[in-house]
Order: C-alpha cells, then sequence, then structure tokens
C-alpha cells in the first residue's frame, strides 16, 4: 500500500555517519519531505552516488553541501524522480513517485533556463502552470511577486531583454509561484551578487518561517552554516555526514586556549597530556588543547581548585568549516575552496 | 515576500498527463507561430511554387509562341486559292490534323519566286515550312521535324486542290464512355502517386520542425525544468501535438496558395482522377495519415534527441533517418502497384510506411475498414515511440557532476574512449 503523506516520520537530530546509513532512521521528529535510503545512481558504468541516505523534516532549510561532481545534482534529480535511481528507495512526503505529487514541489536547477522570447510574466505563469497553476492566476502572481522584488518594471519584457540576474530571480520566482510545500533550489546562489544573496538567503528564511521545506545545494560553506539547521555533506558520490550542523561541529573538539603565569600546579592534573606549551621568556606558559570530552565545566573547576593563576583563557567552538575538513577530507575542502567564490 | 499561502491537498497533488501535455503543446504552439522563423518557415516553399509558376508561365508563352508557326504557302496566287478553297472544306473534318497555314505574297509579274529557304532565315516573319511549287507538284521546306510532321497533312491538302480526294467523307458514330477498367486503374495509380509524393514532402518538410524544437530546448536548459514538473511522455507528446498544430496552419496557408494556383492553371491539376473511396474521404484520410506520419517521424526525431548529448549530435543522427525514410517512402511508392500482394501488406504493415501505404490503397481500393485497422495500428506504434523515447531521455539526458560529463562526451566521443580501448 502506498504510503499517505506524513506516514513516515523523521528522526531526531542524530548524526548519522556513512557507518550508520543503513541504520533505520529514529522516529521522534515530525513528518519527513525527503527520505532517501541506499540510492545509487551509475552513468556508463561510474558510480556517480553511491548509496546515500537522505532524511529532511518538513519545514526544515536543509544544505547539502559539496563540490562539483560529488553527486549533489544527481541526487536532487533523484529524488525529485527526474531520473531513477539504479538501487534504492526515495519518497516525497512520503510518496515514491515524486511526479505524482509534482504540484507540491518548486524546482530550481542549477542549468539555469528559460524561453528567451517569453515575457517575465508569462514565464513565471508557465513555470505555475506545469505544476498545475491556472496560467491566468499565474499572471496575475506572477506579476505580484515581480512587483514585491522590485523586478515590476520588467513584467513585460521578453527574458532576453533581461539581466542574468534578473533572469534568474523570474526563474526563482516561478519556482515559488505554485506555492510548493518542497523547495529545492540546486546552487541558487552562484551568479548572484552580494546583495542577491543576501535577498536570497532572507527568502529562504521566510519559505520555512511559513511551513515550507526547503532543500539546497551549496559549495559555499558560509551560507549552510547562515541557514541550516540539518546537512549533508556529499563527497565522491557518499554521504560521509547527514545531521544538525551542531553535531557536525562538535564531531571536533573544542579548542582550548590557556594561559597561566606558572607551569606546574595542582591543577595540572586537568590539562590534557597531548597538550601543547609554549613557556614565554617572562615565564608565562600558553597551553593549546582540545576541550576534554567531560566538557569545560570540570576544567574550570579544576583549573580553580588547583589555583592556575590564569592570565587568560578561550575555549573556542569549531566551525562547519572545520567540520567539513574533518568529515570530507582535505581534497573535498581544497575543491570546495576552489569553487567558491572569494568573499 | 513569497510564502506559501495556501497548501495544495495531496489529493490534487498531480498534474494529469493530457493536462500537462496541453501546457507544453499550447506553449510552443503560440511560440512558433507567432515567431518571425515560422513566417520566412510559412513563405520558403512558396517561394519555389512562385518561381516554378513564373518559369512554366514563361516557358508556356515561349512554347505558344514557338507552337504558332505557320506553314508559309508560296504559289501563284491562283494554286494559293485553290489550297485555300480545299482548306475551307477539309478543315470541317481535319481540324486537328491539318497545319495552320498563311499565304505569303509576292511579286508574280517579276517571273522570280523568292527562295524558300530563305523565307526560312527571315526573323521578322517566322515560318516552320514553306509549302512552294505547285498544286500538282508540291515542295515542303523545312527542318526534318516539320516536313515529317506536315507532309501528310500538305499530300491530303494538295490532292483536295487537285479533286483527286474522296468526296464524301462518311460522318463517324460517336460513342463515347467516360473510362474503361484498365483507365480507372491507370488514373487511380495517379492519384495514389501524387498523394503519396505530397504526403512525403509534407512529413519531410514538418517533421525536421520537431527536431529544430528539441535543440532549441536543448539551447535554453529548460528541458530540466519540464522534466521535473511533468513526466517526459507528456513533455514529449505536448511538443509532438504542438508541432502537428503548427504543422496543421502551414497546410492551410499552403492550401491556399495552391488553390490561389489551381484556379490560375486549372488545366494543369484537374487531371487527377477521384480516388476509390471518393474526395471528400481520402482527403480525410490523407489529413489523419499526414498526422500519423508526422507523429510517427516526429517521435523518432525526439527519440534521436534522447540519444544525442549535443546539438551536434542530434543533427548528425537525423540525417539517417531522413535517408531511411527515403527508402521507407520507395518501398511504399513500390507497394503502389502490388495491391494485396504481400509487399503491399508489408509496407502496410511497417510503422514508418504505414501511412504511405495506406493512402495509396484508398486512392486505388474502396474498402475502409482496413484503414481504421491501419490508423489503430499506427497510432500504437506512436506510443511505443514516444514511450520509448521519454524512457531514453530520462536515461541519457539527464546526467550531471563528473559522471555526468564523461557521459556527456556523447556517442562519438564514448566510441573515442571506450575503456580497454
Amino acid at each position: 500500500m502506498e504510503p499517505a503523506l506524513g506516514d513516515t516520520t523523521l528522526a531526531d537530530n542524530t548524526i548519522r555517519t556513512a557507518e550508520s546509513a543503513n541504520q533505520p532512521a529514529d522516529t521522534t521528529r515530525g513528518n519527513l519531505a525527503i527520505e532517501a535510503r541506499g540510492l545509487v545512481k551509475r552513468f556508463d558504468g561510474t558510480l556517480a552516488v553511491d548509496g546515500i541516505d537522505l532524511f529532511v523534516p518538513e519545514g526544515a532549510i536543509y544544505g547539502i553541501l559539496g563540490p562539483n561532481g560529488a553527486g549533489k545534482t544527481t541526487s536532487l534529480r533523484m529524488l525529485l524522480g527526474i531520473i531513477d535511481p539504479d538501487e534504492g528507495i526515495r519518497r516525497v512526503f512520503g510518496h515514491d513517485r515524486p511526479h505524482e505529487i509534482a504540484r507540491l514541489i518548486g524546482y530550481l536547477p542549477e542549468e539555469r533556463g528559460l524561453y528567451p522570447s517569453m515575457k517575465a510574466c508569462d514565464a513565471i505563469a508557465f513555470m505555475g502552470a506545469l505544476r498545475g497553476l491556472p496560467l491566468a492566476e499565474g499572471r496575475r502572481r506572477g506579476r505580484d511577486l515581480l512587483e514585491e522584488h522590485g523586478l515590476g518594471h520588467a513584467a513585460n519584457r521578453q527574458i532576453r531583454q533581461l539581466s542574468k540576474g534578473m533572469a534568474q530571480t523570474v526563474q526563482l520566482l516561478g519556482t515559488l509561484v505554485h506555492q510548493p510545500r518542497l523547495v529545492v533550489l540546486d546552487e541558487p546562489f552562484s551568479g548572484l551578487d552580494a546583495i542577491n544573496q543576501g535577498k536570497l538567503e532572507r527568502l529562504i528564511r521566510n519559505l520555512s518561517a511559513n511551513g515550507a521545506t526547503v532543500i539546497f545545494s551549496t559549495h559555499v560553506i558560509a551560507h549552510a552554516e547562515r541557514l541550516c539547521e540539518d546537512i549533508a555533506i556529499i563527497a565522491e558520490g557518499r554521504v560521509p555526514y547527514a545531521g544538525s550542523v551542531d553535531a557536525a561541529r562538535d564531531r571536533i573538539p573544542a579548542q582550548v586556549r590557556l594561559e597561566t603565569r606558572r607551569a606546574e600546579g595542582p591543577w595540572r592534573n586537568v590539562i590534557p597530556r597531548k597538550a601543547a606549551c609554549d613557556t614565554k621568556a617572562d615565564g608565562t606558559v600558553l597551553w593549546h588543547f582540545d576541550l576534554p570530552e567531560s566538557g569545560a565545566e570540570p576544567l574550570l573547576h579544576g583549573l580553580v581548585e588547583g589555583h592556575a593563576e590564569i592570565l587568560s583563557l578561550s575555549i573556542e567552538r569549531a566551525g562547519l568549516h572545520d567540520a567539513f575538513v574533518h568529515i570530507a577530507g582535505e581534497a573535498a575542502a581544497k575543491a570546495l575552496e576552489t569553487e567558491a567564490p572569494a568573499p | 515576500m513569497t510564502s506559501p499561502r495556501t497548501l495544495p491537498t495531496p489529493q490534487r497533488a498531480r498534474l494529469p498527463l493530457w493536462r500537462a501535455a496541453m501546457v507544453v503543446a499550447r506553449r510552443d504552439f503560440v511560440a512558433i507561430l507567432f515567431s518571425r522563423a515560422f513566417f520566412f518557415f510559412l513563405l520558403g516553399p512558396l517561394f519555389p511554387v512562385f518561381v516554378g509558376g513564373l518559369a512554366g508561365g514563361i516557358g508556356g508563352q515561349v512554347q505558344r509562341e514557338a507552337a504558332a508557326t505557320d506553314i508559309g504557302v508560296l504559289m501563284t496566287e491562283t494554286d494559293a486559292q485553290r489550297l485555300n478553297t480545299a482548306y475551307s472544306r477539309l478543315s470541317g473534318k481535319f481540324s486537328t490534323v491539318l497545319p495552320p497555314m498563311t499565304i505569303i505574297e509576292w511579286d508574280e509579274t517579276s517571273g522570280d519566286a523568292p527562295d524558300p529557304r530563305t523565307l526560312l532565315q527571315r526573323k521578322d516573319r517566322i515560318y516552320g515550312a514553306v509549302l512552294s511549287g505547285t498544286v500538282e507538284r508540291p515542295v515542303l521546306t523545312g527542318p526534318p521535324s516539320q516536313v515529317k510532321r506536315w507532309s501528310g497533312a500538305i499530300t491530303l491538302l494538295t490532292a483536295e486542290a487537285r479533286g483527286d480526294a474522296p468526296g464524301i467523307y462518311p460522318d463517324v458514330e460517336r460513342d463515347e464512355v467516360r473510362t474503361s477498367a484498365a483507365n480507372i486503374r491507370t488514373d487511380r495509380i495517379k492519384t495514389a502517386q501524387g498523394a503519396q509524393m505530397l504526403l512525403f514532402l509534407l512529413t519531410m518538410l514538418l517533421a525536421g520542425m520537431v527536431l529544430s524544437n528539441l535543440v532549441e530546448e536543448k539551447a535554453n536548459k529548460i528541458i530540466e525544468i519540464l522534466a521535473a514538473a511533468i513526466p517526459m511522455d507528456a513533455v514529449f507528446v505536448g511538443k509532438l501535438f504542438a508541432m502537428l498544430g503548427v504543422s496543421f496552419v502551414g497546410i492551410g496557408v499552403w492550401s491556399l496558395a495552391a488553390l490561389g494556383l489551381y484556379s490560375a492553371v486549372q488545366s494543369q491539376f484537374g487531371s487527377f482522377p477521384a480516388p476509390a473511396v471518393g474526395w471528400p474521404i481520402f482527403l480525410l484520410l490523407g489529413i489523419v495519415y499526414f498526422a500519423m506520419a508526422y507523429l510517427l517521424l516526429g517521435s523518432l526525431f525526439l527519440t534521436i534527441g534522447a540519444l544525442a548529448n549535443t546539438v551536434r549530435e542530434v543533427q548528425t543522427l537525423s540525417m539517417p533517418v531522413t535517408m531511411a525514410q527515403l527508402l521507407v517512402f520507395f518501398f511504399a511508392a513500390f507497394s503502389i502497384t502490388h495491391t494485396g500482394s504481400p509487399v503491399e501488406i508489408a509496407a502496410a504493415l511497417f510503422p514508418l510506411s504505414s501511412p504511405f501505404a495506406m493512402l495509396a490503397r484508398a486512392a486505388l481500393l474502396d474498402a475502409l475498414w482496413p484503414h481504421l485497422l491501419a490508423l489503430a495500428w499506427q497510432g500504437l506504434w506512436v506510443g511505443v515511440t514516444i514511450r520509448l523515447g521519454a524512457a531514453l531521455f530520462r536515461k541519457r539526458v539527464m546526467k550531471s557532476g563528473s559522471a555526468g560529463a564523461a557521459g556527456r562526451k556523447g556517442w562519438f566521443g564514448r566510441l573515442r574512449h571506450r575503456p580497454g580501448h
């Protein structure tokens, strides 16, 4: 029997690794917008996607992070039913045939495409019509959307007469005109200037605030870090990590930087043996070490009770970039940095 | 800011295939119909017709002028008069046998008659041949073709002038029938051939538009938006029917032009005999078979589009199909004269030649039921080809990433980069 919409529920915010990929999802966190298990895709014998698992909760902003060629677009295309996986299952709102719920989905492909001779509002209406929105209603909404985004003057202009950025906005609005419950954006920030990237981030937050699920792929870590609660990291067709951004960052211990007046004392018991230390000319000592698994509280307690004579202390949590390097490896991180635009 | 104000219910979450196809068809139809390229596409076939008509008109005029060359009569006034009287008597019975004749006036008192050979070289007054000498000893001077053509008529005419010809020519009672069985078949074969040729030309001319449309789609990169929103079958069906609609517009325009041409040179076209099923049904079948031939070839072109990864490949791969379609046409044309034979049945069964063979059959045989079967058969193959093309398209075209890039090398690229080769 085909599962009804909302039958499947999402796991909690636990970290899923490649090792745990075959484990069934925990079902404590609500409905799933997307559920994918063991998706495999080969092109002419070449493995493009190698058994990925994805669980995207409804209403989430979910980022798929990875360098070009990692399998992001192929994964999204499989999730949307544009191509079929060779192995594995995919469900969108519980349906394993995404085309059957096409009206609920909005998709912005990585390769932007519009009919050059079409007027902007007609292009938006056409994209809505493909998702079941009547043309007249699509035109009306298209004009409103263009007006909202400062492109009201371009409503009756042909796409070929618009700038690249304007055309990209028109396509994005066409993706949203039918008010989808799931918005899938493939590299939505590429080609946009800083101002429009900021606008797009606000748009994504608003979509989520209004109940839509947004899933986007990107190779710019900063966007995912700012927008997403959950992410999946894709590298070489695999998902070495899928889970919350916080959990990804927690994969790397926080870094402790401690400066003490003296090198010895009873407080030394709480300093890890692997800690690096640097004694300065005035006798003060600078310590660098990973925050112990027991956390910050026992450390602070031990230092204070052991009279460590602390001159300075900082505990820095790892960023998503560090987490990415830790999870996906140096090579993937370098590929990502090569593609990412300069800040 | 955009936001999902009213979320659609899942029960209404799918656009039916025919509606999805209509969205695509409507967009394509309007976009093509109101493009400048289509205007010139419409004019394209009219230019050769116009030029052909002009050339034909000029040629006809030249031919009429060439054919209007009279036989000049260079005889004494007495002989010329006798000849004229004989001509008047015979023209009632032998109007199609006797050549137009003109009496050449010359000064008999001078004694020297002009030289017929010199007269034939004159540019100001052109004669096909010159009849000189006397009624008793006529001499016909002229080029061999003219001399051979008119010798008999001149013999008859001079015999009549001398009084040597029979005095009475009995009337032949006329009993005319419209045609014979042999004539009907021969004439209907002409109709079948003409209809097949027209069907083939229209199909080849217009099915190419499907390919152009697909090339445009690839260039616009819009295909992924379509593929994500609606089933690929709907995309293919929509595109095919949009192009079919555009084709009917084109055929309508060209038919009007042809009608104008027909009224101008009626005799050229009026000779097509009625087909076995009658003109109204034959025309209707012609339209339906055109639609089928178009959909079959169009869906094949779309499948080629699915196999090809670049615009260049689309164009290259379509060439063999075009050539193969020419062979299919020859096959169907060959079957015309073999009605009911295994060859004709094979031509009617093979999907690509079926519309051509069946249209020819409609011209030759009056049974209608085979057409219903053939249309169902052809429709089935249209469906099969569309499904196949859509499946191939989804399988082969939507590739991305590094693997996709490897895949996008295309057919020829893959041949060069086969592993282990």
